[in-house]
C-alpha cells in the first residue's frame, strides 16, 4: 500500500474528524486507521465499502507496475445534454479523475495484464464515449499483446444517458472489443463490485471468461423500483447481489477482498498467462 | 403517461370523420359530391404531410410507440414468403415477446428475428408488450447461429420499449443474455442486417442490434432510456418526457447524424400505420439492396467492417493541457 491511495482519498462518509468511520450497514463507528489496514472492510459485519479506482489499482496490482493510459481522453458533451458539462466539472474535482474509468498496464502477481476500472466515485460510474473508449483501448492494448484484460466494475449508473445513443454504443464497442479478445483465445476476467448496473452488466461486466464478485456488491440489471412495478412475484430478500447472482448462476464466486488479488492470479496461471520471468527469459538470447 | 397520437392526430380525424360524412350524404341524396370529396382528401394529404413533417421528437416516440403501427409478424406476412417459424432457447422455454423463423426474402433463405408486441390484452399478454426475457435472447442467438451454419443471412427486426425488467428475467440472467448476444453478434460470419421498425429501447434493442448494416425506420425511435424515465431522473418529473425526448437525440434522423445508423427508411405518408404494405415495401427494398452490398465480402472482411462500424461511434476530446484538480 506504499502509493497510500486508501489513505489519501476522502470518503464522504468519514466521521467525525476523520479518525472515525461509520458502517454503512451495521453502523458500527470503526477506528479509520484499521478500517484502511482491513482494506475499508468493516471488522465487525464485513461490509465492503466502494474503492476509487486507484485503490483498486492498488488492491490488485503489483507495486510500482501500473502505467496509465489514455487519461487524455475528456468528454465533449456531444448531445449539448442539459447539466452535463456542470456534472462533469463536479465530478472531475471532487475526484480528481477526468471521466468514470482508469485503464492501464501493469502486472498481476508478475503477469503482465491490461486493466480497465470504473469508479462509482464518478457519475455512478457510468459509460459514456470516453469510459467506452478507455474500456476498448484496454482489450484491444491486451488482443495486441496477447495478454489477459482484467475489467473492474463499479457502475452503478449503466450506460450514461448524457450522451444518449454513444453510450448505448459503448455496450457493443466493448463487447465487439472482446469478442476478438475471445476469438483470439485471449483471457478476460471481470470483478464484479458494488455497484454493477444497467448497461454495463449488458454488456462487458457479463463477458468474462470468470466472472468474480465482491461480497454483498449490488449486482443487476434494471433498478429495484422497476423490477418490482415489473413483476408481481415475491422478491428475493438478497435481490441482485453478489450471492443472489452466484446462486442463479452468473457468476463464478463471491470473493472476499483480502483474497480477490490471490484468487486472480491463480486464474493467470490456469490460464497460462504470460508471466514477466517466461516472458524475459523468451525474450532473452538463446 | 405517454400522450396519445390521436392527439396530433385529431385535426385529420376530424377530416376523414367529414370526408365519410359526404360520401353517406352522397349515397343517401344520390348527389354527385365527388369534386367536394376529392378537394377534402387533397386537403388531408397536405395536413399529413405538414404534420409529418415537423413532429417534435416526443411527437416521434408516439409514432413509434403507436399500437396500429405493423408489428414484425406484420411485416414478416408483407416482406417473406414461406415463413416457418421457430421456437425456444432449448434451455428453458420460448418466449413470446422474441419471435424468429426462417423464410424467403426474394430469392433469398434467410433467418428473420424480430420483437413483437401485441394489440389487444390477451396478445399483449402472450408477447409481454415486446419485452423479451432472457429465453428470447438465447432463442435469437441459437437462431442466429443456425443461420450460421447453413450460410443464410439474418435479418433483425427491433421493436422493444426494453429487455423484461422483471425479477424472474433477472434471475434467469437477463443481463448475461443480451451481452452474450452482443458479444456474438460481432462474430457470427454471416451478413446480419438490423432494422429498427418502432422502439429501439435500449440494450433491449442492442440484444439484437449488431450487424452489418443498421436501418431505421423514419418514424422509429432508438434510445439509451425512455424519455420518461430520463426525465424521472433528471427533473424528478417523468411528466416531461417532451424536453428529455429532445436532449435524447433519439430519432432515426438524430441517430444518422451521430452516426449510429447507416440508412433511414422512408415511410408512407403519414406514418406506417397507415400503409403497412408500403412501409414494408421499402423496408424489403432496403434489405434487399444492403445484402447485396454485404454479401460479396470475404468473411473477415465483413466481420472487420462490422467491428469498425462500431468501434468508431463516441465522441470525446483529448485534453491539450492537463485538467484542473
Amino acid at each position: 500500500m506504499a502509493n497510500g491511495w486508501f489513505r489519501k482519498r476522502k470518503a464522504s462518509d468519514e466521521f467525525p474528524e476523520g479518525l472515525w468511520v461509520k458502517c454503512d450497514k451495521c453502523r458500527e463507528l470503526l477506528f479509520k486507521r484499521e478500517w484502511e489496514r482491513n482494506l475499508k472492510v468493516c471488522g465487525k459485519c464485513g461490509h465492503h465499502f466502494r474503492l476509487s479506482a486507484h485503490e483498486r489499482i492498488e488492491l490488485l496490482l503489483d507495486e510500482d507496475t501500473f502505467v496509465e493510459h489514455d487519461a487524455d481522453l475528456i468528454s465533449t458533451d456531444p448531445l449539448q445534454f442539459p447539466g452535463y458539462r456542470d456534472s462533469l466539472e463536479r465530478y472531475r474535482k471532487s475526484t480528481g479523475l477526468t471521466d468514470a474509468a482508469v485503464s492501464g498496464d501493469g502486472q498481476l502477481a508478475g503477469h503482465p495484464v491490461s486493466i480497465a476500472i470504473t469508479d462509482a466515485h464518478f457519475m455512478m460510474g457510468s459509460m459514456g464515449s470516453v469510459v467506452g473508449e478507455r474500456i476498448t483501448r484496454a482489450v484491444e492494448r491486451a488482443t495486441d499483446r496477447r495478454v489477459p484484460v482484467i475489467l473492474v466494475s463499479g457502475t452503478g449508473g449503466g450506460a450514461r444517458m448524457h450522451e444518449g445513443l454513444l453510450s448505448l454504443m459503448q455496450m457493443a464497442k466493448t463487447s465487439g472489443a472482446i469478442a476478438r479478445q475471445h476469438a483470439a483465445g485471449l483471457l478476460t476476467i471481470v470483478v464484479l463490485t458494488d455497484p454493477t448496473m444497467g448497461g454495463v452488466t449488458a454488456s462487458w461486466g457479463m463477458l468474462g471468461d470468470f466472472h468474480i464478485a465482491e461480497p454483498g456488491a449490488m449486482i443487476g440489471f434494471a433498478g429495484l423500483r422497476v423490477s418490482k412495478q415489473a413483476n408481481v412475484s415475491k422478491v428475493p430478500s438478497d435481490f441482485q447481489t453478489a450471492e443472489f447472482q452466484l446462486g442463479r448462476g452468473q457468476i463464478d464466486r463471491v470473493v472476499p477482498r483480502r483474497e480477490l488479488k490471490d484468487t486472480i492470479a491463480l486464474l493467470l496461471r490456469f490460464a497460462g498467462a504470460p508471466s514477466v520471468d517466461t516472458t524475459e527469459a523468451s525474450a532473452a538470447p538463446a | 403517461m405517454a400522450g396519445k397520437l390521436e392527439e396530433f392526430e385529431r385535426p385529420i380525424t376530424e377530416l376523414e370523420e367529414q370526408i365519410e360524412r359526404v360520401k353517406v350524404l352522397t349515397r343517401e341524396q344520390s348527389m354527385d359530391r365527388s369534386s367536394e370529396i376529392a378537394a377534402l382528401e387533397e386537403e388531408k394529404d397536405r395536413l399529413l404531410a405538414e404534420l409529418y413533417m415537423n413532429l417534435t421528437n416526443w411527437d416521434e416516440v408516439r409514432v413509434a410507440r403507436n399500437p396500429k403501427r405493423p408489428y414484425a409478424l406484420d411485416f414478416i406476412r408483407l416482406m417473406f414468403q414461406d415463413f416457418v417459424e421457430l421456437h425456444g432457447d432449448r434451455l428453458v422455454g420460448d418466449d413470446g415477446a422474441m419471435i424468429g423463423g426462417v423464410a424467403r426474402l426474394g430469392d433469398r433463405w434467410v433467418t428473420v428475428i424480430g420483437q413483437q408486441k401485441g394489440r389487444d390484452a390477451q396478445e399483449r399478454h402472450k408477447r409481454n408488450f415486446g419485452m423479451a426475457r432472457p429465453e428470447g435472447y438465447r432463442k435469437a442467438l441459437r437462431l442466429m447461429r443456425l443461420s450460421e451454419k447453413f450460410n443464410r443471412p439474418v435479418i433483425c427486426l427491433i421493436d422493444t420499449p426494453a429487455a423484461d425488467p422483471s425479477v424472474p428475467s433477472e434471475e434467469h440472467g437477463i443481463s448475461e443474455a443480451i451481452a452474450h448476444n452482443i458479444r456474438d453478434m460481432f462474430l457470427i460470419k454471416v451478413p446480419i442486417i438490423v432494422a429498427i421498425t418502432g422502439e429501439g429501447g435500449s440494450g433491449g434493442a442492442l440484444g439484437i442490434g449488431v450487424g452489418d448494416r443498421v436501418l431505421m425506420l423514419q418514424h422509429s425511435v432508438y434510445s439509451v432510456i425512455p424519455p420518461e424515465g430520463c426525465a424521472a431522473i433528471i427533473w424528478k418529473d417523468a411528466q416531461r418526457g417532451n424536453d428529455a425526448a429532445e436532449a435524447l437525440r433519439l430519432t432515426a434522423k438524430n441517430a444518422l447524424e451521430l452516426g449510429i445508423i447507416d440508412e433511414i427508411v422512408p415511410e408512407p405518408l403519414g406514418a406506417a400505420h397507415r400503409d403497412y404494405d408500403t412501409a414494408a415495401k421499402n423496408l424489403r427494398e432496403a434489405l434487399e439492396r444492403n445484402l447485396d452490398e454485404v454479401e460479396p465480402l470475404s468473411e473477415t472482411d465483413r466481420l472487420e467492417a462490422r467491428y469498425q462500424h462500431f468501434r468508431r461511434l463516441g465522441v470525446f476530446g483529448v485534453a491539450t493541457t492537463a485538467l484542473e484538480e
